[in-house]
């Protein structure tokens, strides 16, 4: 074969935009993966040696650890870091420790393997059971153990890192994310995770750009292969060619002066041409999250998902510790409102207690868990109430497929201030009640919701979901997965329209409200709030004042007229290329 | 040599952190410590061990202690395990 006929041997792999930015450099392939373990045999003179080694990497282990488990405490709570806590206590477990020095005495095994079989004798029990809080601790105990063999390796964990590197990982641990990022890292590649990893969200606090889901980059990557990485259009690439590169180099060029251009924007309001107010505020997950959201000119917080207080614990947050979250949460943002969702647990979000269930999605999740555990609600609740003496707090219910279950959710409620009543607890008792819509059974019903309740927010993520009956984790069936599609366009526009009649305001949180392409059309059916990540809201404040509210609803009434989803992305496409031209993303 | 059979009242039965107190607890005493759960047994200081254990709300444990301070320890185990490891 002619090699001139070849131009490149460039590989695309298409992901999740997780930090924005583009950066070209050599990959660092991190993996966690310990090579093969065997079995050789020591000479009885070594057996003192090799149990030093063991005590040497025990030590080293356990600073590493503490390392970590300081930053944990520090960036997630004492009660997310006791994982870590544990895992060193395994280390310095001398029961553990005792067998397996023993075992290196009297079998004459090298420290590694006996390391190795014995913590996978507990790894396996805990793989045996049903429970998927026990395959969680699996991994933990697995990590530990691979931190063991490899500190009696001596190998030092990050010392190939040597310059500026893109990392690509199966998935990263928010430690991992921080150590890594003291040394010079250009970008963070993984194929696990989505947008609201703790890795995705510490690589976009630290200004790194980051694509997440990419499923087989590191099987296709090796240390040292050139990539370039594109954390506005969420791709990655092998071996970009001249041209690749040259086009990317004029989109950070052009995304660089979008941004200076988009310095100003944050004290500007979110004001159409015409004068249209949109509440533009942030989806967040932590209190920490709140300085940068405001930075960014957000106008309050959209949606705080509470549920992320679960991640890496096995039981619910007790009302006091939620109060104490709440109310600084609610405090950082004042005067602008928080809304505060309720636990969405289940479906692809591990509930503490959660079952196992054959269709996760279509089972036991965010309202209906809470309606059946009133006191894990009542907790969260009064917790929510406790925070909103200032005034600016909302409560929003996920997952409302009733009317009955906001009936009943709206009741607790009332349960949860009477009982703070009679504690003599201050709290808003007019504090705004608020679902969202994302089974299509609510959105018929948006307008008795709205009756109900003081506004409504719309999930698209689930929606598009459920109404394309499309699972959008699964690769086979990914490409209907259409939020643009005209079934899901005209659904929006008839939520809002539900909610107008009876005066509530209605509110995007889900992903669509953060895509630039959708920007035009949710101002034009009437969206009267578009909650995003904080990253995005210069770039959608700059659509919302280059538009008039008029010729919004004239692009809305064509969008809901279309018949395909492409027709639809392609006329969007061409209104904002006409509209706001200086916006520099690819369709 | 003595036995105690308690049951576990904390609802999210002996997660880490409840298991990392029981180790700590044992921790203080001399005396030898094992927990049975159905066939299955391990050394009450060992951390790892009690991780293992998966014991969830309602489960029943017996506990064994040998030694000089066995009453102690078992005194100050079962309580702590009664107390519902002081989570609510």
């Amino acid at each position: 074969m002619d090699d001139t006929t070849l131009p490149t041997d460039e590989i695309i792999i298409k992901g999740i935009a997780a930090a924005p930015g583009i950066a070209t450099g050599p990959a660092y392939l991190y993996t966690k993966q310990v090579p093969r373990v065997e079995p050789k045999p020591i000479a009885p003179g070594d057996v003192d040696a090799e149990i030093e080694r063991l005590n040497a990497a025990n030590a080293r282990s356990e600073k590493e650890l503490r390392k970590i488990l300081a930053f944990a405490e520090q960036k997630l709570g004492s009660e997310s870091a006791t994982i870590f806590e544990a895992q060193v206590m395994i280390l310095t477990d001398g029961i553990l420790m005792g067998t397996i020095k023993k075992r290196i005495a009297d079998e004459l095994l090298n420290a590694e393997y006996v390391v190795s079989t014995e913590i996978n004798k507990y790894r396996q029990m805990m793989l045996a059971s049903p429970d998927e809080y026990m395959h969680e601790r699996a991994r933990d105990v697995d990590d530990v153990m691979n931190r063991i063999i490899r500190n009696i390796r001596d190998q030092k964990l990050y010392s190939k890192l040597e310059g500026a590197s893109i990392i690509v990982s199966e998935t990263l641990a928010p430690a991992d994310t921080v150590i890594f990022s003291r040394n010079q890292v250009l970008g963070y590649a993984t194929d696990l995770g989505g947008v609201t990893s703790h890795a995705a969200l510490l690589s976009r606090s630290l200004k790194i750009p980051a694509v997440v889901g990419l499923h087989t980059a590191t099987k296709l990557i090796k240390t040292g292969d050139l990539l370039a990485i594109d954390g506005y259009a969420g791709a990655l690439i092998v071996n970009p060619s001249a041209e690749t590169l040259r086009i990317l180099q004029a989109r950070a060029d052009r995304f660089f002066a979008f941004e200076q251009q988009l310095a100003g924007i944050a004290a500007l309001p979110a004001d159409t041409l015409d004068k249209k107010h949109i509440e533009l505020s942030s989806n967040i997950e932590f209190a920490e999250e709140i300085d940068f959201a405001r930075l960014q000119g957000s106008e309050g917080i959209g949606l705080f998902r509470t549920e992320m207080q679960l991640v890496g614990r096995a039981d619910y947050p007790g009302e006091d510790e939620q109060a104490e979250l709440y109310t600084k949460v609610a405090e950082a943002s004042f005067p602008h409102p928080v809304i505060f969702r309720t636990f969405d647990v289940g479906g692809d979000k591990l509930a503490p207690d959660g079952q196992h269930e054959e269709n996760p999605f279509l089972g036991w999740r965010g309202i209906r868990v809470m309606l059946d555990r009133t006191d894990i609600f009542l907790d969260q609740l009064r917790a929510i109430l406790r925070a909103s003496t200032h005034r600016n707090v909302r409560v929003m219910f996920p997952m409302i497929s009733t009317v009955g279950e906001v009936l009943k959710a709206k009741s607790l409620l009332k349960q949860a201030m009477e009982e703070l009543k009679m504690r003599g607890v201050k709290f808003d008792s007019r504090l705004k009640v608020g679902v969202m819509i994302e089974v299509p059974a609510a959105a018929m019903m948006a307008e008795q919701l709205a009756a109900e309740t003081h506004f409504l927010s719309i999930g698209t993520n689930d929606l598009t979901q459920y109404v394309m009956a499309v699972d959008r984790g699964n690769d086979a069936v990914a490409s209907l997965f259409q939020p643009f599609h005209p079934a899901v366009v005209r659904m929006l526009r008839s939520i809002v329209e539900a909610a107008h009649r009876k005066n509530n305001w209605v509110g995007v949180c889900g992903e669509m409200a953060g895509d630039p392409l959708a920007t035009v059309f949710l101002v034009g059916i009437g969206v009267d709030e578009l909650s995003v990540i904080p990253p995005v809201l210069p770039e959608i404040k700059k659509i919302i004042r280059s538009i008039k509210l008029k010729d919004a609803r004239r692009v809305a009434d064509k969008v809901c007229a279309l018949h395909t989803e492409a027709e639809i992305r392609a006329f969007l496409s061409s209104i904002i290329k006409n509209k706001v031209p200086e916006i520099p993303f690819e369709l | 040599m003595i036995e105690r059979t308690v049951t576990i009242r904390n609802k999210a039965g002996m997660h880490t952190r409840p298991a990392a107190a029981l180790v700590k607890t044992a921790a203080k005493f001399k005396a030898e410590f094992t927990i049975k759960k159905d066939a299955f047994e391990i050394n009450g200081k060992s951390i790892i061990g009690v991780m293992t254990l998966a014991a969830e709300k309602g489960s029943s444990l017996i506990l064994r202690f040998d030694g000089p301070d066995e009453e102690l320890a078992a005194a100050a185990v079962v309580d702590l395990i009664e107390r519902g490891f002081d989570e609510e």
